[in-house]
């Protein structure tokens, strides 16, 4: 069966297609989740090493983890907006940045909990700790940018010109704090040689990071389906022929 | 097959139960939130598109 | 007429850009002195002992340049964009990027090659001496123009926008985050006798991946401000 994709690449097509797929990563994100939630918390042994305090991995590991994909994943939309000017595209981009802002944060947060116990500080300037706080940041950036432009399309194009860049950053910055870290060998602490994980762990950790997604997926489907309403309110119903349709578009 | 032996061992978590809990309990406060701002967010959308609807019959 | 080529198109951009900036010294002077009173505040704040004042100085110069690269962002395109001249210059038949180098190598020219040419001054009031001036110098030198054609990105985003000149500060400044570390990095590593030629060598790396990436995201900022 041949699916014609461009057909749904227009919002009022997607719009009844996006809601018909919620449920489904939505249903799939909270089972994954609930087993998932099961093993990491009530089925894994213990670290030797560190103690119960690694049980914050299940929720650290994948939340940094959507963090850093669904930057990528919203850079990318961006940049298929700005080539093929698709509004859906830029809507996308629109609709990721909260949820990639929220895990950024929880990630931050739930790392500054591992680190308490485990190297007796909230915060060390780690390269991941630093990426990912610039990343926050850059998250930040590409929102307010968008609110701060009043015209719609400006503001699209522009809040997706300054996702790409920000693409770029992400790595020079994991790098040159690492450089970076080397030169004050005093202060750094050795995060890279984590011990090797236990199957029943990384079946957790990795259960819990494929239930963030479809979460993430629910989630920003539901948002787009908010931003198309508020942005095409008035093309979008007028296109809609009868009351039955505009009955099952809800 | 569960690792724990009883109920308050499983909430001590070996001493370190206010961080892992606190943990867990942020994100997943977090992810409730969000999901009801997006409803809200709904709700609005589609009671300014309702006056919309109304307005073009 | 001829067409001009594009070395007179870019040459009259540049020259352009010098007169006017000779005609407003005085917005030159202020991220200049900003510099200077910033970079006399830490010492009042942190206290005089130079060993303390040695051990911040890389990292308070390089923060203090950063600002003031920061603060004067706003002349890139600003004046431009106001009366109209920007419009006109997207319509020039040469490549954009390469205009928008030339109007970004002026803004160089007189707002980080002060900069520059000050730091000498500014590490001898935090005690650094001989060759440890000299890399802050090279430094700055290779580090601020990687600093203006990041931020003329930013500065081109936000063209217009109510409340820009904080918003270009939150864009540009986790874009700075590696200039920073190398350059201050090349200073400190200099200090430690270990030489700063590493980052040296990586800060020329930023300067020329910029100078690659930035005219045509700049160039893109700009046609998407002005459309």
């Amino acid at each position: 069966m041949k699916i014609n994709w461009s057909k749904y690449s227009a919002p009022l097509a997607f719009y009844p297609l996006a809601g018909k797929m919620i449920p489904w990563f939505g249903t799939v994100a909270a089972l994954t989740i609930a087993v998932g939630l099961y093993i990491g918390l009530l089925v894994a042994p213990t670290d030797f090493q560190q103690g119960e305090a690694y049980r914050i991995i299940f929720v650290h590991v994948p939340a940094a983890w959507m963090s850093m994909f669904l930057y990528v994943v919203m850079a990318g939309w961006a940049a298929v907006g700005l080539g093929l000017n698709a509004r859906l595209s830029f809507m996308m981009t629109q609709a990721i940045a909260p949820t990639g802002a929220m895990f950024t944060f929880l990630a931050l947060v739930t790392g500054a909990m591992w680190g308490k116990p485990t190297w007796g500080a909230w915060w060390v300037w780690d390269a991941r700790l630093t990426s990912e706080l610039i990343l926050l940041f850059q998250y930040a950036g590409v929102m307010l940018l968008r609110t701060s432009i009043d015209d719609q399309r400006r503001a699209d194009r522009a809040s997706g010109v300054c996702a790409l860049v920000g693409v770029v950053n992400i790595p020079i910055i994991y790098f040159s704090v690492q450089w970076w870290n080397t030169l004050h060998q005093g202060a750094s602490v050795s995060m890279t040689a984590a011990p090797k994980m236990a199957a029943i762990m990384l079946t957790g950790m990795l259960l819990m990071t494929f239930g963030f997604w479809m979460y993430s997926l629910a989630v920003i489907l539901s948002r787009v389906r908010c931003v198309i309403l508020e942005r095409e309110s008035v093309q979008f119903w007028s296109k809609l022929s009868s009351v039955a349709e505009v009955a099952e578009v809800r | 097959m569960v690792y724990w032996k009883s109920v308050s061992e499983f909430l001590a978590m070996g001493g370190y139960g206010l961080y892992v809990w606190t943990s867990f309990i942020i994100t997943a406060l977090s992810m409730v939130w969000e999901i009801l701002a997006l409803w809200r967010r709904r709700v609005a959308a589609l009671a300014e598109s309702r006056g919309i609807t109304r307005s073009l019959e | 007429m001829t067409q001009p080529s594009l070395w007179e198109t870019l040459w009259g951009i540049i020259w352009r850009d010098l007169l006017l900036a000779m005609r407003r010294r005085s917005d030159v002077a202020i991220s200049v002195l900003f510099l200077v009173i910033v970079a006399s505040l830490f010492p009042l704040g942190v206290g005089p002992e130079p060993a303390v004042l040695r051990t911040i100085a890389a990292g308070v110069l390089w923060v203090a340049a950063l600002l003031a690269c920061l603060l004067s962002l706003g002349r890139v395109f600003t004046a431009d964009y106001l009366d109209g001249v920007l419009e006109q210059m997207l319509l020039i038949p040469q490549p954009l990027p390469v205009l928008v180098m030339g109007k970004v190598f002026a803004h160089w020219m007189v707002s980080g090659l002060p900069i520059v040419l000050l730091s000498p001054l500014l590490g001898l009031q935090f005690g650094l001496e001989g060759e440890v001036l000299g890399t802050l110098v090279l430094s700055l030198l290779l580090g601020t123009p990687t600093l203006s054609m990041i931020g003329s990105i930013g500065a081109a985003l936000v063209l217009g926008v109510r409340g820009s000149g904080l918003l270009v500060a939150l864009l540009v400044l986790p874009l700075y985050v590696p200039v920073l570390i190398f350059g201050a990095g090349a200073v400190t590593s200099s200090m430690a006798g270990v030489g700063g030629e590493a980052n040296l060598s990586l800060l020329g790396a930023c300067l020329v991946l910029s100078l690659f990436f930035a005219p045509w995201a700049t160039a893109a900022a700009l046609r998407i401000a002005l459309e």
